[in-house]
């Protein structure tokens, strides 16, 4: 991560000297774009992700599935377009505690799909896919039989939902707009407190 | 062992340098003191170490920040809940204890809540029969929080004028920010249910203030502030004490122990440098320690001698007892009102903008000591854990995959609402800590052993918290997110110390017999030593301690620097 310097700040904020310094809108603007220029430049020069817990099966297993979990649609790409195979590999790797679940998960799936289909989830086709997943992506209409697929799909879900979401493109597409800095608190804009029916007290 | 010497007397010894420590250096500094600070963790410079406005993408693990950032990838206190090396015991009951190692300590962590104990919070025991009244009155600190509020600065507003309720006392406040939507949708409810909600008091600037730029509204105060926007010790306190050249700061500084000459008066501090494990010894004439509660206690037990045979302040043999931390719980909630909603930056400053002032009549309700409520929702920016366990939610379709969940996820962001009460526990003297009689840490010194429980008094509150925030979110329209805990499940009360309000292990009274401490944190048995965080504390109240613990080490600094003055120290 690149360090916002002392520097980096009173650069962007446009101020020349550690002095008091009040916020106008154009420093305001000025400082978030600097801001935001500066990370984004940081996060380019970064080296391409190298795998660090999947066997390439694996990692080929996680992205099929992720990108079925948050597809591409009209507002935003698909899972592995927003990093979300990677990120599932670095925390399965990063905590230990997931690794056997997430392993023995995924040859579960395998196991499924060659016991119904003959032959491992990635050489299903979309609709084989789609009935496995059927089977286990609703925890409580599932069949009992099933529920080891059933908790290794909520984990998944939940961990592809934080992988997309979190990513600057699902930041993008869920309409975060704040981390920057803002010259005056003015509130929740007009049409969000008329639509909830609630106002601020002159 | 061989142990390094520091030639120099210096005036004071700090051993700390949080809310407590900073504040003593800052008005000592200023008196003229030559001050030594002792802090057990590395340097930290809020401009320079900040990850302000750092995106979650671009921590690997968006945000998570494991055992070692308890509080997440880019919050700003080094420390946690379990320390390599720095061991602690449990007894009776169950205790987590969080340590912050760093300059400024957990002044880093806190969500800057500033808020003044009331009139009644000094003399419980006058108003209930419950635990003991303090040496001190509301009145003997007024003063100081005074102090403290046009110094640090903080936003807020009148709260007794505002709710009548008169255990609330006005300050001096910068104006309070706008409240977030969501804000005003729980106000209203809180409006219909008769429960006050009042502007939060937050020691974040809303103006520029004593050479501070005002806010920027980013909303991550916890990540530390590099334009000091709030409060640290680091930014707040130190600066103003350095700018003197009397204050030495010596980081990487565990305390072993205070050291006393035949006379039993305190003549310094020994300490182990963490990073080149040497041992060294530095004097001073006043030693102040500020090392947080727990710490606190433990340095004043391991700080055996002839004259002090049960360690340091303790021929009472209170030293450990009366261990409190703030009772906790919180309750969660989906408002279909809030889904789906046009989206805005509902950054803000960091925490709340809104607050619950206890309310309650005791006398009427069946628990002797009230609770504050601290407000959670909005759209915060998305990170580890994001609407996790979509397919529980209330309303939900109950799992699945593809477009349809993806669309799911878009109405459910920012329809959640929290609240987190945080209430008084009655101190009592079976909660305490003790030095564990078979437990050293890495540097040889003995640890903490903790002994703690609740009782019905914070069990009774805890169930009135789970019902009245369940209330105001069925008054919102909305669902709360966890069933109603059970009687058996201590309705839901966090374990001690999860809070991070410990205080009273060295308490403060007029009885030398049953208090360390005078009513000026001086102790009774040595006097040219003080203690300056919350172990001094009599009692919690029903409001988070960081403004009373700075207020209070603000009272003990001028009363040194007074006896200095009249050379009595």
């Amino acid at each position: 991560m690149a360090k916002l310097t002392r520097r980096t700040m009173l650069q962007a904020v446009g101020a020349t000297a550690a002095a008091a310094f009040t916020w106008t809108a154009e420093e305001a603007t000025a400082a978030a774009t600097q801001a935001q220029q500066a990370r984004a430049q940081a996060a380019a020069t970064g080296k391409p992700y190298a795998r660090k817990f999947f066997t390439a099966h694996e990692y080929a297993t996680v992205t099929v599935l992720s990108n079925l979990i948050i597809p591409k649609d009209a507002r935003s790409g698909s899972a592995s377009d927003a990093g979300v195979p990677e990120f599932i590999d670095f925390i399965v790797s990063d905590q230990p505690a997931r690794q056997t679940a997430a392993r023995g998960g995924l040859r579960w799936l395998d196991a499924e799909c060659t016991a119904r289909f003959d032959r491992r989830f990635t050489d299903c086709t979309d609709v084989q896919r789609r009935q496995v997943l059927d089977d286990i992506a609703w925890p409580r209409r599932a069949r009992p039989e099933l529920s080891q697929g059933v908790a290794f799909f909520t984990a998944m879900r939940d961990l592809v939902a934080t992988g997309f979401w979190s990513s600057r493109v699902g930041v993008a597409d869920i309409g975060y707009q704040g981390n920057r800095p803002v010259a005056e608190w003015t509130g929740a804009p007009a049409d969000v407190l008329s639509r909830l029916g609630v106002a601020y007290e002159s | 062992m061989q142990v390094i010497r520091s030639p120099r007397v210096y005036d004071v010894c700090i051993v700390g340098s949080g809310a407590g420590g900073g504040t003593v250096a800052k008005v000592l500094t200023e008196a003229g003191a030559n001050v030594v600070m002792l802090e057990g963790g590395p340097m930290w410079d809020s401009a320079k170490d900040s990850a302000m406005f750092a995106w979650n993408y671009e921590s690997p693990t968006r945000g998570y920040g494991g055992d070692k950032k308890p509080f997440g990838a880019f919050d700003g206190c080094i420390g946690g809940w379990e320390i390599e090396g720095e061991p602690y015991t449990v007894g009776r009951g169950a205790w987590r204890w969080f340590r912050g190692r760093m300059l400024g300590g957990r002044t880093h962590h806190w969500g800057r809540i500033s808020l003044r104990f009331g009139p009644d919070d000094f003399r419980r025991k006058s108003l209930d029969g419950l635990g003991d009244d303090w040496p001190i009155t509301y009145d003997d600190m007024k003063p100081y929080y005074d102090k403290l509020d046009s110094f640090v600065g903080i936003f807020g507003e009148n709260h007794a004028a505002r709710t009548g309720l008169h255990n609330e006392p006005d300050g001096i406040f910068l104006p309070p920010p706008r409240p977030r939507a969501h804000e005003l949708l729980i106000k209203r409810a809180c409006d219909q249910l008769r429960i006050p909600i009042v502007a939060s008091r937050l020691s974040i600037l809303t103006r520029a203030h004593n050479g501070r730029a005002a806010c920027h509204y980013c909303g991550q105060c916890g990540r530390g502030c590099a334009t000091h926007s709030n409060f640290s010790s680091v930014s707040v306190m130190l600066p103003p004490a350095l700018k003197t050249g009397q204050l030495t700061i010596v980081p990487n500084a565990m305390a072993r122990e205070v050291t006393t000459g035949d006379d039993g008066l305190a003549t310094g501090v020994a300490y182990v440098d963490t990073q080149k494990l040497t041992d060294h010894h530095v004097r001073a004439r006043v030693v102040v320690v500020a090392a947080s509660c727990g710490e606190s206690a433990r340095l004043l037990l391991n700080s055996k001698s002839p004259r002090h045979p049960n360690g340091l302040a303790n021929s009472s043999g209170v030293v450990g007892k009366y261990l409190t931390d703030s009772t906790g719980l919180s309750v969660g909630g989906h408002v279909p009102a809030l889904a789906g909603l046009p989206r805005y930056n509902a950054d803000g400053t960091g925490g709340a903008h809104l607050y619950l002032p206890w309310w309650g009549d005791n006398k009427a309700l069946g628990f002797p000591r009230g609770y504050h409520v601290e407000l959670g929702g909005g759209y915060g920016m998305p990170g580890y854990g994001f609407l996790s366990g979509i397919h529980n939610f209330p309303g939900s379709r109950g799992g699945g995959y593809g477009a349809e969940l993806k669309d799911e996820y878009r109405r459910y962001y920012g329809s959640f609402v929290n609240f987190a009460g945080r209430g008084e526990q009655v101190a009592r003297a079976d909660n305490y800590v003790e030095i564990d009689p078979n437990v050293v840490d890495k540097y040889g010194i003995p640890v903490l052993r903790f002994h703690h429980t609740w009782s019905d008094h914070e069990r009774l509150q805890a169930k009135h918290m789970q019902e009245t925030f369940r209330s105001i979110i069925e008054a919102m329209g909305g669902t709360p997110t966890s069933p109603m805990p059970t009687a058996a499940e201590d309705y839901g009360l966090a374990v001690g110390g999860l809070i991070i309000h410990e205080a009273g292990a060295v308490r403060m009274g007029h009885d030398a017999t049953t208090s360390a401490l005078n009513r000026y944190c001086q102790a009774h048995d040595a006097k040219n030593l003080f203690v300056a965080d919350g172990a001094p504390f009599v009692s919690q109240a029903d409001k988070n301690l960081t403004w009373t613990i700075m207020a209070l080490a603000w009272r003990t600094a001028e009363y040194i620097a007074d006896e200095r003055r009249k050379g009595n120290l």
